[in-house]
């Protein structure tokens, strides 16, 4: 499934706006053992990025406590109409972007 | 497997003997003319108020409830899909009362746990020994902006059996065909948690019978719910891509909603169905909370052995209400929980340390006219809840459907006994 992302697509310049993404993820911790002992190797989402017209303007770094589908909700000033690109980069290469378009006046 | 049925049968049996060998005692050394007041005729109360005069003849048993009918929630969904009439429902407490408990037909307005006294609406004070409560739920509304009272008219939420019930079906009947109807269901602890899915499936069976190109949309603050399994794979073979669920993890948590415009609101986006069945977060009955019997969730800790509230003395409280742990909030819960928490005063009254009780709850569901399944599970305390213990059963995902009519049959069969039990 790709991410879900909740941008209000119109503002008020100036507004405060919230900001939700979540995405579906094991985020496999890395401590557990199968049934005949093995570890299951870790694969989580290490970091998160959300830009604003090419300016980041928030990160997370994640670890093994968060839990799976990991859910994110922030806040920031609606400035300028664009485009609101988000980047989830973790374990074994994992690598999904999104992105949503907002409208200023 | 095929002993399944019997050892079930065993296990309620096993609840009202244990009840009945503790009770014996008591009537030789009974005290004179102790009192308890049950609030709440339901499944919980109805039961607790009959094992008492039951268990010891002597006692004063008083039942307070305003509602002179009670209208049963299992078998509800069956109403909703016009399979089943509401009086098929309805029960009252004339058996009860012939027994010798004194039923009022009055709300309970304030409790005096220092005095040891319910006040009723119409003014009249009765003091108890010992305190029951059995409200039942009560809606979270402050935890579902935008839905209240007055919203439920519009988006019903038949979670409470009666008026509501006969609503969400008047709303089905008059939908065209080719409409929508979304099932809006909160995150646990609520009242019968496997119940929005089985009114899911019925709500499916009755728009495929009459309305063939509508859907059911499910809206979850859940990812896993229970007997997810059976129902799922029972979806699939029934009613194909009628019934979509979004969960939790793609977003299904409904976070307000807006009955002008019958919109539900997700933490991803909005949703306008033709009919939206709204089941808000619950809490404990009002007048638990009013005897100041709850904690922050909401809910009533209690001591899992007695029953007795960890918040007010001499106040017991059973059923829904209570943070019970593993033991799920059903009908069948309840009156295990009335039944052992009967025995339990009557052995408070006579100076005894009470037993352990091990409770037994089952729950089916029917997903279909002849088609059910069901989840039996056995709970003792463990420490402040209930824990489940070994002995449970769920029926079997891969099964002929011999068995899911047999199961069907057999959930009718358990709703006349436990009715018959409590009030006939």
């Amino acid at each position: 499934m790709a991410a879900l992302i909740n941008v209000p697509s119109k503002a008020k310049r100036g507004d405060i706006i919230e900001i939700r993404t979540l995405t579906s993820h094991i985020m496999e911790t890395g401590f557990r053992h199968t049934m005949d002992g093995a570890l299951v190797p870790r694969d989580i989402i290490t970091s998160f990025t959300c830009s604003y017209n090419g300016t980041e303007i928030f990160r997370a770094d994640l670890f093994p406590a968060i839990a799976a589908n990991p859910y994110l909700s922030f806040f920031t000033i609606a400035r300028e109409s664009g485009k609101l690109e988000f980047e989830w980069i973790g374990d074994n290469g994992y690598a999904s972007t999104a992105s949503a378009s907002i409208t200023v006046e | 497997m095929t002993t399944r049925p019997m050892t079930r049968r065993t296990a309620v049996l096993g609840i009202t003997a244990a009840a009945a060998t503790l009770a014996r005692p008591s009537l030789l050394r009974a005290q004179s003319t102790a009192r308890i007041v049950v609030v709440g005729g339901g499944f919980g109360g109805a039961a607790c108020a009959r094992a008492l005069k039951r268990m010891q003849a002597d006692l004063q048993v008083i039942l307070i409830d305003p509602n002179s009918v009670f209208t049963a929630c299992p078998f509800s969904n069956e109403v909703i899909a016009d399979l089943r009439d509401i009086e098929a429902q309805q029960f009252g407490h004339d058996r009860l009362a012939a027994e010798g408990v004194t039923v009022i037909g009055q709300t309970v307005t304030t409790i005096a746990p220092a005095q040891r006294s319910v006040m009723t609406a119409d003014g009249v004070a009765l003091p108890y020994d010992r305190l029951v409560l059995s409200p039942g739920i009560d809606f979270h509304y402050e935890a579902l902006p935008g839905y209240d009272e007055a919203a439920s008219d519009k988006m019903p939420h038949a979670w409470k059996a009666g008026a509501q019930t006969l609503l969400l079906r008047r709303q089905l009947e008059a939908m065209d065909d080719g409409g929508t109807v979304a099932l809006a269901i909160p995150a646990n602890p609520s009242r019968c948690p496997p119940a929005p899915y089985e009114r899911a499936s019925l709500i499916a069976h009755y728009l495929k019978t009459k309305k063939p190109r509508s859907k059911v949309l499910i809206l979850d603050a859940k990812d896993n719910f229970s007997q997810q399994r059976l129902f799922e794979k029972a979806w699939k073979e029934l009613y194909g891509d009628m019934i979509e669920r979004i969960g939790l993890s793609q977003g299904g948590r409904v976070t307000s909603v807006d009955p002008a415009t019958k919109t539900i609101v997700t933490e991803f986006g909005n949703y306008t169905p033709d009919i939206a069945n709204v089941i808000p977060p619950q809490r404990a009955g009002h007048i638990a909370e009013i005897a100041g019997a709850t904690d922050a969730t909401g809910w009533c800790p209690i001591d899992p052995v007695t029953f007795e509230s960890k918040l007010v003395e001499n106040i017991h409280v059973i059923g829904d209400a209570c943070l019970g742990g593993a033991i799920p909030k059903s009908a069948s819960a309840a009156s295990a929980q009335g039944k052992a928490c009967a025995a339990a005063i009557v052995g408070l009254l006579a100076g005894r340390t009470p037993q352990t009780p091990r409770l037994t709850g089952i729950c089916y569901n029917t997903v279909a006219p002849g088609y059910g399944f069901s989840l039996a599970g056995n709970y003792q305390p463990k420490g402040d809840i209930f824990a489940e213990v070994e002995g449970g059963t769920t029926s079997p995902v891969d099964a002929p459907r011999e068995l899911r009519s047999r199961e069907a049959a057999e959930a009718e069969r358990w709703f006349q006994t436990i009715t018959a039990d409590t009030f006939g």
